[in-house]
């Protein structure tokens, strides 16, 4: 054992095992274990060699990015003046808080703190809650901004308990008058989780940071951005800032200066009313547009933060549609507004103003006797449009051929779509034999003639068609309607129009308001100026479901009146239109109150003062408070939904074009014209009206 | 050596072996400096303690190479039992107070023997080896015995659990009975079962978070904010320093607490953000300088015992430094072994500068008895 233990062990050592080869193992082991160490050695220098020679630039980058943070300072957005400069969305500095869904070690605990030192509502809590399960990634969520600063410093102090939450100063978008130009302008919100995805912007996840997103803020998103500052800070790997490093301030966005004239667009918002319709007003001389406003609306205001479940269902269980923008996607039948265009292509297809026929209470027009809605007698053109009569209309339109009429109307502006910076428009329908064949597969009938040319049956136009062919046919020019100030004044051309043609038609228009006409209280309270116009007068169902008057509110006709003024030489023109009033007469007094305020402000504002002490309040104030008692009665029931924006805004759309196909419907059969020329109704139930009574109400012809 | 300067420097002063102490001195400066910066440019708290630590470690180090060798020889089990003891202890108190424990709490200090066993298996392997008649260093007794002696400490600390300790421990055990002549193929044999046995040890030995740092040191940039964390931020601040660091006192990664424990495991890397390449090389260099002066004491020894301490004393330190810096270069899973005389802590300093004390004593050994042939 002690010699040969293991053959091989030993053969290899050799055949003794004394003190003396053990020395020589120890000292050749010793030097393999010396070579190992100086070996591991030279390679670790060269490793180091190798990061921090061949790779220093790469960590070197790697050390500065984490040394450094590059905190986006979000660019004041440009504000959007109306034609005077004055502001229709400007910035209101401000205290906001936000939180980022990614850093929230625990999310509800810290929005239920937060809820407790903002002072948040419980559906707002919820809201947010629902938004942080949905949200993803370092989107942020706003959980309340214009704070004052008590409130501020509340969330600040506790920040370091308070991870993922953001308190900072910034600028929040601001809408003077609310409500009024909420259709028009749109609002501005966080980008979605979408949207980062589609353009990975750092800027679309820095807090604070809004986005157009809807009317002339989308449209204009890229003027109206602005340049994002930067601020550069030293940070700790805890994200504690050691110092600043550097800032570049941001660059507000370019302003966006529109047509709109600022108080008449508010102006008109509120005398609407209580009832839902829209106004808009056009510039003779260039097409401005002066005035779109169409009610009820949302407050852009309160939507910067995201639509609220509660007011989200409060807005849209109101029949009265608040979110559907009515200047450009409301349509409706125009009625008798278009007689004085049919008028203007009988004369040029070669009628003459003296050329009258005789109403029975109605016309025979081939084999079938069709009503007028009342007997007029002997009728000439200026006689057809002042009364309004109906059978006029239809032995013209069956003389000249429909054609050459929906050819002037088209011409005028009907059933087209403008070039306009909105999100979307409706063009509507001017109906031809062509027109009705492709879309029902059926042939133009003379029971179409005789619908269409009284602007019924499949007749739709929106009330700015109705504007820009009030406008071009007061003036015999191509105005075509624009919203941006552009450097240069528009000349638009003519129709080559006889003068005297135009001067007929404007007569028998003024003689409407100021004759004997169908809106005798539309007369302006000045004795030097005169507005001319044309009620209309557009049934929704067929006389057999109802009178167009009393009955559920949705079956009442709607009330139109296209206008301009002065008379003599107009210089604006304009449409009202009033959803479901009942007629003609909830809608001329509104024109004759904008069209008050466009020459004489203080002697409009006294007729709006009136009406809004009966109505409770301008359409703001009601709109608040109608939120709160929603709120107070059915907050606690409507759960917590969130939906995108655009989902909401695509179904709002969707639900606007079903609207306009249910109208049409109507032309599957002749239109029997109600009795009375401009009748109106009250405004709709749910309008939250302390006064019923409407100072519009009036039935005189 | 010891008669050129005889004359202008007292003969106590000039025996000492200053090839080794003045690179230890430099490096333990040189650590006291980065552990300044790592503390923000202040001596409190890091430099100040290191550097009081390194000279009471230092006066302790004087006394063990001052030992007489019979009286250590005598010591020797003894004090292995009590160490092991000692670690027995401290696991049933971790185990009765629940959750791991590592050191024992003396009431002046607290101590952990696992760090006291790392030079204390070296001792004990090297006098048995010492002891055991040569012709049986092929048999069986070579082997179990020691393996005995390594495997009681190992399991200990590997119940803690320390993974590092216990591969320090059975590296400086390994290296002993290498160098002690026993038969190669049972390293290879050894070696060859540990590689078939490490996938199994891997999956059922390790705890979680010590598999995710064995992983991670392959794909450090696979979980860059968990267990990669620390080697990606140590690769930044090695790789951000370039040729010559970004100036004392001026490393951010350090400073903003980018980088994990830049006082203790990653002290080279705070070091090497601020000096660069030049100061890697510098400390490479002094270490290999101390190493080879140990090796070159264990190849001077007169007799086995005396040469397998040093060499086994040397493995110990080199095994801290080799593992440390293969650590913060990417090269090595994060497994929580400070560096010799720089990092900043108590425990690793202790047993650092008994390593050194035992490698002065078998110094002052050779140098009070001449080399001599077969003398045991």
């Amino acid at each position: 054992m002690k010699w040969l233990p293991w053959r091989s062990g030993v053969q290899r050592r050799g055949p003794l095992m004394n003190a003396s080869t053990l020395k020589n193992t120890f000292d050749r082991r010793a030097i393999v274990i010396g070579g190992i160490q100086g070996g591991i050695a030279v390679l670790l220098a060269v490793r180091m060699g190798y990061i921090a020679i061949a790779e220093n630039e790469k960590y070197e980058l790697e050390s500065e990015s984490n040394r450094v943070n590059l905190t986006l300072i979000p660019p004041r957005r440009g504000w959007i003046l109306d034609r005077n400069g004055a502001p229709l969305a400007s910035n209101r500095a401000d205290f906001r808080v936000d939180v980022i869904p990614e850093r929230l070690a625990n999310p509800e605990g810290t929005i239920d703190q937060l809820g407790e030192l903002l002072e948040l509502e419980p559906d707002r809590i919820a809201d947010i809650k629902t938004e942080l399960e949905t949200s993803t990634g370092f989107t942020p969520v706003e959980v309340a901004s214009g704070l004052d600063y008590e409130q501020f410093a509340s969330v600040s102090v506790r920040l370091p308990d308070m991870q993922g939450v953001v308190p900072q100063r910034g600028f929040s978008r601001f809408y003077p008058t609310a409500s009024s130009v909420g259709h028009l302008i749109g609002y501005v919100g966080p980008a979605s989780s979408e949207e980062y995805e589609e353009t990975p912007n750092p800027l679309y996840i820095t807090p604070g940071y809004k986005i157009g997103k809807d009317g002339l803020e989308k449209q204009f998103e890229d003027d109206l951005a602005g340049i994002p500052g930067a601020r550069r800070v030293e940070v700790t790997a805890g994200g504690r800032i050691v110092r600043d490093l550097e800032t570049r301030e941001d660059i507000q966005g370019d302003p966006v200066k529109l047509t709109i004239d600022g108080p008449l667009q508010d102006y008109a918002a509120r005398r609407i009313g209580l009832e839902s319709g829209s106004v808009v007003v056009m510039d003779c001389e260039t097409g401005d547009l002066l005035c779109m406003a169409s009610m009820p609306s949302f407050d852009p205001n309160s939507f910067s933060d995201g639509i609220g479940s509660v007011e989200y269902a409060m807005l849209r269980e109101d029949q009265r549609v608040p979110l559907r923008n009515k200047v450009l996607k409301g349509l409706y039948p125009p009625g008798s507004t278009v007689k004085p265009m049919h008028c203007m292509a009988f004369l040029q297809a070669g009628v003459k103003p003296e050329d009258s026929i005789t109403c029975g209470g109605g016309r025979r027009i081939g084999n079938r006797f069709f009503n007028c809605w009342s007997n007029h007698g002997r009728v000439d053109m200026a006689k057809a449009i002042y009364q309004s009569c109906d059978s006029y209309f239809y032995h013209f339109a069956q003389a000249v051929g429909f054609d050459k009429v929906a050819e002037m109307a088209k011409s005028l502006g009907m059933g087209q779509e403008y070039p306009l910076p909105v999100t979307s428009q409706f063009y509507g329908t001017v109906p031809d034999p062509e027109w009705k064949f492709n879309k029902f597969g059926r042939e133009w009938q003379p029971y179409d003639t005789v619908n269409a040319s009284i602007g019924q049956g499949y007749y739709l136009a929106s009330p700015l068609q109705l504007a820009v062919m009030s406008a071009r046919l007061a003036t015999g020019k191509r105005l075509k309607p624009r919203l941006v100030m552009s450097g240069d004044a528009p000349n638009p051309t003519d129709y080559n129009f006889a003068d005297n043609e135009i001067a007929y038609i404007r007569q028998a228009m003024s003689d409407v308001v100021n004759g004997p006409g169908t809106a005798g209280r539309g007369r302006l309270p000045f004795e030097e100026i005169q507005m001319a116009g044309k009620t209309g007068t557009a049934q929704v169902v067929s006389l057999s479901v109802s009178d167009g008057r009393s009955g559920p509110w949705k079956y009442r006709d709607h009330g139109l009146f296209v206008f301009f003024a002065p008379t003599e030489n107009p210089r604006y023109a304009g449409a009202v239109v009033i959803e479901h009033g009942g007629g003609s007469g909830a809608a001329y007094p509104i024109a004759r109150d904008v069209m008050t305020f466009m020459f004489d402000p203080a002697k409009g504002l006294d007729a709006l003062r009136t009406l809004e002490e009966q109505w409770g309040g301008t359409a703001q104030e009601r709109l608040d408070r109608r939120y709160a008692a929603y709120a107070s009665e059915r907050g606690e029931t409507v759960p917590p939904s969130r939906r995108r924006d655009e989902e909401i805004f695509d179904r709002v759309e969707a639900e606007a074009r079903l609207a306009a196909e249910q109208t049409q419907q109507v032309g599957e059969e002749f239109v029997a014209p109600r009795p009375v020329a401009n009748p109106s109704g009250t405004p709709p139930p749910g309008a939250f009206d302390p006064a019923a009574s409407d100072a519009s109400d009036g039935t005189s012809q | 050596m010891n008669t050129a300067r005889r004359g202008i420097i007292p003969d106590p002063i000039a025996r000492q072996p200053w090839g080794m102490l003045i690179p230890l001195f430099m490096l333990v400066a040189f650590g006291a400096a980065v552990l300044y910066s790592a503390a923000g440019g202040s001596m409190d708290p890091y430099a100040s303690s290191h550097l009081t630590r390194f000279g009471v470690f230092l006066v302790m180090a004087g006394v063990i190479a001052s030992l007489p060798r019979p009286f250590v020889q005598i010591m020797i089990y003894p004090t292995y039992i009590v160490v092991l003891l000692m670690l027995l202890a401290v696991e049933v108190m971790g185990q009765v107070r629940g959750g791991s424990q590592r050191w024992l709490n003396l009431g002046f200090m607290e101590l952990q023997p696992s760090e006291l066993m790392k030079p204390m298996i070296v001792l004990t392997l090297a006098l048995y080896f010492s002891k055991l008649p040569v012709g049986l260093i092929t048999s069986w007794r070579a082997l179990l015995v020691p393996g005995a002696m390594i495997a009681l400490p190992m399991g200990l600390v590997l119940l803690q659990p320390d993974l590092g300790t216990s591969l320090a421990l059975a590296f400086g055990g390994g290296v002993v009975m290498l160098l002690a002549g026993l038969p190669l193929r049972w390293f290879f044999g050894a070696g060859a079962a540990a590689a078939a046995a490490a996938p199994l040890a891997f999956y059922f030995g390790l705890q979680e978070y010590q598999q995710r740092r064995v992983l991670t040191m392959f794909d450090p940039e696979a979980d860059p904010l968990g267990a990669g964390y620390h080697i990606t931020q140590s690769k930044i601040a090695i790789g951000s320093g370039g040729l010559f660091g970004k100036g004392f006192n001026n490393g951010s990664q350090s400073h903003l607490q980018y980088l994990p424990e830049p006082h203790t495991d990653f002290v080279f890397a705070t070091m090497a953000e601020e000096w660069g390449l030049a100061g890697g090389i510098f400390v490479i260099c002094m270490f290999t300088i101390i190493l080879r002066w140990g090796m070159r004491v264990a190849y001077q020894a007169k007799d086995r015992f005396a040469s397998l301490v040093a060499a086994g004393m040397s493995a110990t330190i080199f095994f801290y430094i080799a593992v440390n810096l293969l650590m913060v270069m990417g090269f090595a899973p994060v497994v929580g072994i400070p560096l010799p005389f720089m990092s900043h802590g108590g425990s690793s300093m202790l047993t650092n500068m008994i390593c050194i004390g035992a490698l002065m004593m078998v110094n002052r050994w050779n140098r009070d008895a001449p080399r001599g042939g077969l003398a045991s």
